[in-house]
């Protein structure tokens, strides 16, 4: 997955780095994204997960794509039914521990018709950050003597620190093809501001040869300058920027709204019950059948939006 | 443990976790008993207790009864010195601020390794676990404290996979793998708190708790477990520590 090093560099000066207006419809981002592309994922578990690309993504039938994210939550799910992916590369896969364990992780993998492969979860984060550096890996100090390491095989190595002569494990880079990073608020160039919780989402929109930002609203440029120390992801990193309110519905957007647990529940549920044909039913309903984004939140309700509002908003009241 | 000691095993679990939490120490907090526990170990004898938490987290209280479902959504933010990237936060085990890993564990064997990746054969498992998420990071590079339930097919003798590196092969494998540093310190169950030997690193029991016996502890292990000589019997949960924890988690998410 990491790339030598002047093709990384030829790609970088290709793009087009001016401060440019980049906003576009979620359909056109979609097009952004190719068959068999690595794509990372922001945000981490049930948060600031970038649901409406993968919605469309989905609804574009795109295939073969290797996806990476620090953890992986439902949208692992949706990729693997989906026929998006059947690959994923994380720390941790399934629901949230108070779901249990994913049943449609299980029957995809346990079959052998998707792949999970396991790093650490500080791996994952020293994989991306050394993509984000220009370098081919990082050592550490971790994964060692564990069947974590073992299992990856040559894609970890090992070497001996040519000063102190400790054992070190190396990570290599990933530079992934393609980011999507779902933030509260960006301006039209793609200077992004994040609120909350940072996850690895500015090592992977650095180490990426290409991102996608959706963004709750965007906002002026000059709103940006005033606030300069705000901005966690540079403009000249970023290629689309898609408006798309409840971007990550029915994940969390900190401080705007927390997890659907209402809809997230019955997910598990139905899922649950049967995983191939539950998590079929749920694509049908909420990613086929619904016209536009907004449709898609009408289905899960105006209730629910407004009550995972609340929450969300909840944090800013002491 | 049932209903009728007044207290469920998880708050057991909890009560006797958080007990091992000192004042002042920075211990890292995974989702469940562990973050239940150390919310308890602040409200209870620890106020100076920095919590951390995987989705960047340093130094929260958690609100009672807004339990997070997961270490990475803003309910963990509460009340919190500083929010960092993940890479970053776990890099705090490396550079050695955290004294305490802590964390809940699906499978252990006799040297304290973890697995939560496989049931079974990894090539052909029964069940397909989560995964490490930090769990590896964090019992590599710290001192660890994990909390489970006593089943005999939870202890067994040798893991079917080492997610979270223990002692590895006991003695001194752990140090000669390149881990330097950390090791399994305690094993929390709802019958015993369990130890390692100095030499050996195998698992033994340093403590019972109220009205178990070492046979129950041993017919519930699925390995050979020593007692350390004059183990004592845990104090019971106080009825203070017990009306903190139902009132982090009304809802019984956690401790039911």
């Amino acid at each position: 997955m990491s790339q030598p090093y002047l093709d990384l560099r030829a790609k970088t000066k290709a793009r087009d780095r001016r401060l440019r207006d980049k906003v576009m419809s979620l359909e056109a981002a979609a097009a952004l994204v190719g068959d068999g592309d690595h794509v990372a994922l922001g945000g981490c578990t049930a948060s600031r997960t970038p649901f409406a690309m993968i919605w469309a993504l989905v609804r574009a039938k795109r295939k073969g794509l290797t996806i990476s994210r620090s953890i992986v939550s439902t949208e692992g799910d949706v990729l693997f039914a989906s026929g998006v992916s059947a690959h994923i590369m994380t720390s941790w896969f399934s629901q949230g521990i108070v779901w249990g364990i994913s049943k449609v992780m299980r029957h995809y993998t346990e079959s052998k018709r998707a792949r999970f492969e396991e790093w650490s979860h500080m791996s994952m984060g020293l994989r991306y950050r050394a993509g984000a550096m220009g370098l081919p890996f990082l050592p550490a100090r971790s994964m060692m003597g564990s069947d974590v390491a073992a299992r990856l095989g040559d894609e970890v190595r090992k070497m001996t620190c040519p000063y102190t002569g400790e054992q070190l494990v190396l990570l290599p880079a990933l530079n992934p093809d393609v980011a999507l990073i779902h933030v509260p608020r960006c301006d039209a160039y793609g200077n992004a501001q994040i609120d909350g919780l940072q996850f690895m989402d500015a090592d992977i929109a650095m180490a990426a040869n290409k991102v996608i930002l959706t963004t709750e609203r965007i906002i002026s440029n000059d709103q940006i300058r005033r606030a300069p120390d705000h901005t966690k992801i540079p403009f000249f990193t970023v290629d689309a920027v898609v408006e798309v309110p409840y971007g990550s519905a029915p994940h969390e957007c900190y401080g705007l709204y927390e997890p659907f647990f209402g809809h997230m529940d019955d997910y598990a549920e139905q899922t649950a019950r049967d995983p191939e044909a539950g998590a079929k039913d749920y694509l049908e309903r909420f990613y086929y059948a619904p016209e536009s984004w907004a449709d898609y939140l009408g289905l899960i309700g105006m209730d629910a939006v407004l009550d995972a509002a609340r929450r969300g908003r909840s944090i800013t009241n002491d | 443990m049932t209903e009728n000691d007044g207290y469920t095993a998880s708050e057991l679990l909890a009560v006797m976790s958080a007990r091992l939490l000192e004042d002042g120490q920075c211990v890292f907090a995974g989702v469940g008993i562990p973050l239940l526990a150390a919310t308890l170990a602040q409200r209870v004898h620890a106020p100076g207790l920095t919590i951390l938490f995987e989705g960047g987290v340093v130094g929260p209280f958690v609100v009672p009864g807004e339990l997070p479902p997961t270490t990475n959504e803003q309910r963990c933010t509460r009340r919190a010195n500083m929010v960092m990237g993940i890479t970053d936060v776990l890099l705090l085990l490396q550079r050695g601020y955290v004294d305490v890993g802590f964390m809940g564990g699906a499978q252990i064997d006799r040297y304290g390794n973890l697995n939560s990746s496989f049931i079974g054969d990894p090539d052909d498992p029964k069940v397909r676990l989560p995964g490490t998420g930090g769990g590896n990071d964090i019992s590599s590079l710290t001192q660890m404290i994990v909390a489970m339930k006593h089943e005999k097919r939870r202890f067994v003798d040798k893991v079917d996979f080492i997610t979270s590196p223990g002692f590895l092969a006991g003695g001194t494998s752990r140090g000669d793998s390149g881990l330097v540093t950390g090791g399994m310190y305690r094993v929390v169950t709802d019958l015993a708190v369990l130890g390692f030997d100095e030499r050996t690193r195998a698992m033994k029991i340093a403590a019972l708790h109220p009205g178990v016996t070492a046979e129950e502890v041993r017919d519930n292990t699925g390995f050979d477990l020593p007692i350390e000589a004059q183990a004592p019997t845990t104090e019971p949960p106080r009825a203070e520590e017990l009306a903190a924890l139902r009132e982090f988690d009304p809802e019984r998410l956690y401790i039911a």
